[in-house]
């Protein structure tokens, strides 16, 4: 069995989570070949075939030219899979080249399964298992789901060319916006997220956290409705925060909101549902409603 | 300018999920039903650039699915779409994404869409496929996850939101299909006399049959929860109660309660 996986850079480097590639092909026990649009120093450090198309030529956001550059490596190499990370560069050029190849695509997949991929649905809350019919299979991973491997090595490079150009105009790239406090540094953080219900209830988070000594985070749709400043979100788009205690308030766990808090030493999650995702990280799951817990919580600890 | 937005209804996130008879899908008794929180990001995009063109451009609204999604393409009319379309599919459920988009670029490919709005994702199934797909059936450029929205002259320029809150701005000319993310804008909430309005507003269905040619790629082979992975404790009951439990296990576990 042989995959082919698209590695991805960004300002002239390879993103480091493009070895959690390698990590899903070893559990296929799968030969491996891939392609990367990017330049000789974001070449990964792995000993087989890298099809590599210069970024300066192509872009680093080119679907139009990326697409058929991945469908070159595949001629050449005739995989079974096509594998990409399931983010922001692989969700949008996977389905393109899923659809140059009339091929099937399983997304965010999570696991191999017994004829097929397991791969999560209704947020996070159920998992399914999908079999692709025909061939090649273009996947794409879920961030986390397959430890990263690092071959080792250096590469066999084969360049890449395509003719023509794309439709799309790149301009450029803009820095994240960090305003507020720092909460990469904060020991504590009780976050806010959507179960708080409205803004006018966002004191009552405040006051736990004023009690505990913490800072205040929020899940993203608390900062998408204005609720709080963006510098508060936690999250992939948000901070990535590590606190000696996490306090979810009415957050469900989706995993981008997960991406950014699961290494912290202890997790307390509000939800009135408890079958909510975030009570798979989670070390304590209070299922109540966050304004009758929170406040009682807070005069508790007031004493 | 006609404008195209497609849209989904997807079951409420916090809905306690069963699978159904086949065990491959969730069982829809006792689920409530909703647009796709990223469809009404879509719908309010294609609103504000009617709005901003001053009420000329079109708003056709679509959406594949049994009778039960005619309730998320009222909500599209009142918050300001002009018709809608339903491709009546009793089976939508048995379809794959791909066959989904299929379907929608078969509906729009006489129809000389020059804005195509998405959302970048559904709610329950998730696949970030559909926009994607239907501008390749389409032959029209595409940009994903887009946070932020401008129109002039037959261009689109948006920003695409990237890992770590970096944005990356793309520009196109139209005709343009762009997949919308959280955050695109703050949907409008329908008011009384636009609900009112939007029951006059025309529903025109067509039976999928008419509009699909291709086959499945994918088989659901399993529905289920995922496996509890340790987890932690559950505290449920009393507050009062909680709050005691809670507070012993901080002072047990954590170093953080003096
Ligand atoms: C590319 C991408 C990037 C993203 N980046 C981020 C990110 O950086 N950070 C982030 O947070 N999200 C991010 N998201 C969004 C993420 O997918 C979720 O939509 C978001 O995290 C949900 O926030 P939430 O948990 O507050 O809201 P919901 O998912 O709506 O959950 C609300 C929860 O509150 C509970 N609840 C409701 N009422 C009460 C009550 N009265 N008492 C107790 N509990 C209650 C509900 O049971 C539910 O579990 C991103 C999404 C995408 C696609
Ligand atoms: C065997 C099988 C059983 C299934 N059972 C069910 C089921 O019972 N119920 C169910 O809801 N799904 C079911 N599905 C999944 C359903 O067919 C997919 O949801 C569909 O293919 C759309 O893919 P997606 O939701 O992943 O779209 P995504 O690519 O994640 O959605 C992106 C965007 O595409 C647009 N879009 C997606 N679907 C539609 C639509 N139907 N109409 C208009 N616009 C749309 C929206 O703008 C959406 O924001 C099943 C699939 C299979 C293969």
């Amino acid at each position: 069995m042989k995959v082919l996986l698209v590695g991805e850079s960004r300002d002239g480097k390879l993103l480091e989570y493009s070895y959690e590639l390698f990590g899903f092909a070893s559990q296929l026990g799968a030969e491996t070949a891939m392609v990367l649009i990017g330049n000789d120093a974001a070449l990964p450090s792995y000993g087989g075939t890298v099809y590599l198309a210069d970024a300066g030529k192509y872009g680093e956001y080119n679907p139009d030219l990326h697409k058929r550059l991945v469908q070159a490596a595949v001629e050449r190499e005739k995989p079974d899979y096509v594998v990409f990370m399931h983010t922001s560069y692989g969700w949008d050029l996977a389905p393109r080249v899923a659809a140059l190849l009339k091929a099937p695509q399983v997304s965010e997949v999570v696991a191999l399964a017994e004829g097929g991929f397991e791969r999560p649905c209704c947020s996070q809350k159920m998992r399914q298992v999908v079999r692709p019919v025909g061939g090649p299979v273009v996947l794409t991973l879920q961030g986390g789901a397959f430890p990263a491997l690092v071959p080792g090595g250096a590469p066999l490079k084969q360049t890449l060319e395509v003719a023509g150009e794309g439709r799309t105009e790149f301009l450029g790239y803009e820095a994240a916006v960090r305003k507020g406090v720092d909460l990469t540094r904060a020991e504590i953080i009780v976050s806010a997220g959507r179960g708080v219900g409205k803004k006018e209830n966002l004191p009552v988070i405040a006051e736990l956290a004023k009690v505990l000594g913490g800072e205040v985070g929020a899940s993203r749709p608390v900062v998408d409705s204005g609720w709080m400043e963006a510098g508060a979100q936690v999250g992939v788009t948000g901070q990535t925060v590590s606190p000696k205690l996490y306090v979810a308030c009415g957050i469900s766990g989706a995993i981008q909101h997960l991406a950014g808090m699961k290494k912290s030493g202890f997790i307390v999650a509000i939800n009135k549902d408890k079958d909510a995702p975030i009570g798979e990280v989670a070390d304590v799951l209070v299922v109540a409603d966050v304004m009758q817990f929170v406040p009682a919580l807070t005069a508790k600890l007031a004493k | 300018m006609k404008i195209l937005v497609c849209v989904k209804q997807v079951p409420d996130m916090e809905s306690r999920f069963r699978p159904d008879a086949a065990g491959v899908w969730y069982a829809e008794t006792d689920l409530a039903f909703r647009v796709n929180e990223y469809d009404e990001y879509a719908i309010e995009q294609a609103v504000l650039l009617k709005e901003q063109l001053g009420g000329e451009p079109e708003i056709t609204l679509l959406s594949v699915g049994p009778d039960r999604v005619v309730e998320a393409i009222k909500k599209g009319l009142a918050m300001g779409a002009d018709r809608a379309v339903h491709v009546r599919d009793p089976a939508a459920h048995l379809k794959d994404p791909f066959q989904i988009a299929s379907i929608i670029a078969a509906y729009a490919k006489g129809e000389g869409f020059d804005v195509i709005f998405t959302g970048m994702q559904s709610l329950d199934r998730g696949s970030t496929q559909v926009g994607v797909a239907v501008a390749e059936a389409l032959g029209y450029p595409c940009a994903t996850t887009v946070v932020a929205f401008e129109y002039a002259d037959g261009t689109v320029t948006v920003k695409r939101e990237l890992e770590g809150g970096v944005k990356g701005t793309v520009r196109l000319k139209t005709p343009a299909l762009v997949t919308c993310q959280l955050g695109l804008n703050q949907p409008r909430y329908p008011t009384l006399p636009n609900i009112m309005k939007a029951k006059k507003k025309e529903v025109a269905v067509i039976p999928v049959e008419q509009l699909l040619q291709e086959e499945a790629r994918l088989v659901l082979a399993q529905f289920s929860a995922p496996a509890k992975k340790g987890g932690g404790v559950v505290l449920e009951g009393e507050v009062a109660d909680q709050v005691d439990r809670l507070i012993g296990i901080l002072k047990d576990k954590t170093a953080v309660l003096r």
